[in-house]
């Protein structure tokens, strides 16, 4: 195991900043924006004047610098999600170990050596981050970085949550720890029969992208869709125009047509709430429920399986959220309202409102933590 | 036609329309049956919009996924009549199918078995060498399909006899003297693949030690992964096979614990056949469809058995496709297909759990 520096520094150190700024303007350069959508994110995330933007937005406090040594466990199937850890915590002021995804993806290759050649560059930030590629059976590994911890940001769902805490860490150690979450959208049905055809067709691309594209297994992407002011010319308005973009840009695996039907199965015999079932050949399942589960964190969709409810009124959602619930894509609502009725009623879930099409935007504010306040210490005066 | 006016024919008599007439009206029957007995299957069918009441094609028949059985326990007569209860675990590891068998359900079985293996091997009983160890019969934790499959073979034998001791190894005296012992007649074997692969053939090429059968028959069933992923192929097993142990006559078959008796078995062509009591029709994965010949697709199996539990038609995670009708230069009748393996694992696009076990 390399020795690595955990010193800590300022947040938003000016070397930090001057990095990334140039690294995102490398990677906008090279062709690979082009090839890996995730990849050009990053880069846009990473930009000077979007860090800058980001500095403002956060209005931190004098004083505030990195904890020290931040040790990364990257999920295993969102290849770019490992970037986006480092640099919330690189931004904090951290010195980082980063263990990289399992599986291998050109996309996590390509970026990476593009971030060891920069390093290369730059002594100081070479020497405090490290990216690591180990089985993730090699527990003593993880152990190892553990053990030196200042904090820990540990992605990637319960099980492994379950396994890295109980791995010793220093008493101080602060955990950040992305649990299993579910996700839901919420439509005013009235908006989506009002919504003019460029406003409709971005719906529907945010829809297909924040669901489809990932085949509803990200925690942000929504498994049940709650209209509001509902009418069958809404839900035939959206449905048929999602359907047409998933037959144009959708590939169904045969394993996930499998899953699917299974899946329908399932809730056929296990789920009451179900009060029918409308599909369209493999492409488009949907389960309609007579009333809005007391689990519904139980009932998952895949691959465009979605559970529809007709909410009589928002208070029957707000009765089921528990601390599973994470995301809220919505269309056509006034997320300022839904915020102060989340707060009101002390829901214990519900981290995130975000229009459809963004519920993959990953940010520093994460499952309802502010992650550059959560990675640094303030010192007080 | 009912199923004992079937078991009147010999197998592979009948034609894929003839047969087609007789499985839609047992079928259809069948579902009648379990829509009636069955609350979780009656559930799926409701969901799907079926109506169980008309007679309905055999393409048009709703298929209940193999995977079910690990989730659901899926059972059409009382508890108080299951004589037999089937694990299975599969290849997918930790899930157990559970498939519950009355005394009707275990005698039909056994008697279309008997059926289809006869008109392999003929009617009288074979001295019966079993690659495989007896501790699947004495082990209860072991009474599994696999189990289930070995004594059910050994009813078309006499002088069973294990080959493998207790830990797998081949216990090549009592081997040799099985063989000395009924040299002059013909010899049934009886094995799973992949065990007879790397417990009989790897280990008798190892030892360097052969046997010259002078006329015996093995049916072997199982998967094809493991011996798909060190380029081993059913023309090389058969040779190989051949190579430690004589003049064998090799019949590989296909079956679902979940549809046991019916079995598939492989011509001397090598092409897998539906027998009167079992169909397969080839599904597109994008609407589940049926697929024409000489299109991969999901294998979707029909059984007239399935009595007890709602496995009459079922779709599997294999892949396959049908290869032709009525036309086999081995002269059996009806479809005969050709099974690529398991489908492709789901490429994970999400954050799925990184955890994994040591």
């Amino acid at each position: 195991m390399r020795d690595i520096c955990n010193k800590p520094l300022r947040v938003f150190d000016a070397n930090v900043v001057e990095f990334l700024g140039e690294l995102s303007a490398e990677l906008l350069k090279s062709p690979l924006v082009r090839q890996y959508p995730d990849l050009s994110a990053f880069a846009f995330y990473v930009r000077k004047a979007n860090l800058a933007k980001l500095r403002e937005q956060l209005k931190l406090e004098d004083g505030r610098l990195g904890r020290g040594l931040c040790f990364h466990i990257a999920p295993a199937n969102i290849p770019v999600n490992f970037a986006f850890s480092w640099v919330f915590s690189l931004l904090a002021g951290n010195a980082n170990v980063v263990r990289l995804p399992s599986k291998p993806f050109p996309q996590v290759d390509a970026l990476l050596s593009v971030i060891q050649s920069h390093l290369s560059r730059n002594l100081e930030l070479e020497s405090r981050n490290l990216f690591v590629r180990y089985p993730r059976t090699d527990n003593e590994t993880t152990a190892a970085y553990s053990a030196i911890a200042d904090c820990r940001m540990i992605w990637g769902g319960d099980r492994t949550i379950a396994s890295v805490k109980a791995l010793p860490s220093m008493p101080r150690c602060v955990d950040i720890a992305f649990a299993d979450r579910y996700s839901v959208a919420l439509i005013n049905g009235e908006a989506v029969l009002a919504a003019d055809d460029t406003q409709f067709s971005r719906l529907i691309e945010g829809f297909y992208n924040d669901t489809y594209l990932m085949d509803q297994n990200a925690c942000s992407s929504p498994q049940a869709i709650l209209w509001e002011n509902d009418s069958p010319a809404a839900r035939k308005r959206f449905w048929t125009a999602v359907e047409a973009l998933a037959r144009k840009k959708y590939v169904l695996q045969d394993a996930v047509s499998v899953d699917k039907y299974t899946l329908l199965c399932e809730e056929a015999v296990k789920n009451p709430a179900v009060k029918s079932f409308t599909r369209v050949e493999n492409l488009l399942y949907r389960a309609e429920l007579s009333s809005f589960p007391d689990n519904p964190v139980e009932h998952r969709g895949k691959g465009g399986f979605f559970f529809e409810y007709a909410l009589k009124d928002r208070s029957e959602f707000f009765a089921v959220v528990t601390e599973k619930f994470q995301t809220v894509t919505q269309f056509g609502i006034d997320a300022e309202e839904l915020r102060q009725q989340i707060v009101g009623h002390g829901l214990r879930g519900i981290d995130r409102i975000v229009p459809i099409g963004q519920a993959m935007n990953i940010g520093v504010i994460w499952d309802g933590c502010d992650l550059i306040r959560a990675l640094s210490r303030m010192v007080n005066v | 036609m009912t199923l004992d006016e079937l078991w009147a024919h010999p197998p592979y008599d009948l034609t894929a329309a003839e047969k087609e007439s007789a499985l839609s009206g047992i079928l259809s029957e069948r579902i009648r049956s379990h829509y009636a007995n069955c609350e979780a299957y009656r559930k799926i069918l409701d969901s799907l919009g079926f109506d169980p009441q008309a007679n309905h094609a055999t393409s048009d028949l709703p298929f209940i996924p193999v995977r079910l059985f690990k989730t659901l326990e899926l059972r059409s007569v009382p508890k108080e009549s299951i004589v037999k209860t089937l694990t299975s675990s599969g290849t997918s590891g930790q899930a157990v199918s559970r498939i519950f068998l009355d005394a009707e359900n275990v005698r039909s079985q056994t008697k279309t078995l008997n059926a289809i293996i006869s008109s392999f091997i003929g009617k009288g009983r074979l001295p019966l060498l079993l690659l495989d160890t007896e501790m699947i019969k004495k082990d209860r934790s072991m009474y599994s399909a696999r189990g289930a499959g070995i004594i059910g073979f050994s009813i078309f034998g006499r002088d069973s006899t294990f080959a493998l001791d207790a830990d797998m190894k081949i216990d090549v005296e009592k081997v040799a003297a099985f063989f000395e012992k009924h040299a002059d007649e013909p010899i049934l074997m009886f094995g799973y693949t992949y065990m007879i692969w790397q417990f009989v053939v790897r280990a008798l090429e190892d030892a360097g030690r052969k046997f010259n059968a002078s006329n015996a028959i093995l049916f072997h069933i199982g998967g094809w992964k493991k011996l798909k992923d060190q380029q081993v192929d059913a023309l090389e097993f058969n040779k190989r096979v051949q190579g430690v142990l004589g003049n064998v006559r090799v019949y590989n078959y296909y079956g679902m614990a979940e549809q046991l008796g019916s079995v598939f078995v492989e011509c001397e062509h090598g092409h897998m056949h539906c027998s009167n009591y079992s169909d397969v029709i080839i599904r597109k994965p994008s609407d589940f469809s049926p697929a024409p010949i000489g299109e991969k697709g999901l294998i979707e199996l029909l059984s007239v058995l399935p009595t007890s539990y709602p496995g009459h038609v079922l779709l599997t995670e294999d892949e396959g496709e049908i290869l032709g009708i009525d036309d086999c230069p081995c002269g059996r009748k009806g479809k005969y297909f050709k099974i690529h393996g398991r489908i492709k694992a789901a490429e994970v696009r999400g954050c799925s759990d990184t955890f994994e076990k040591k």
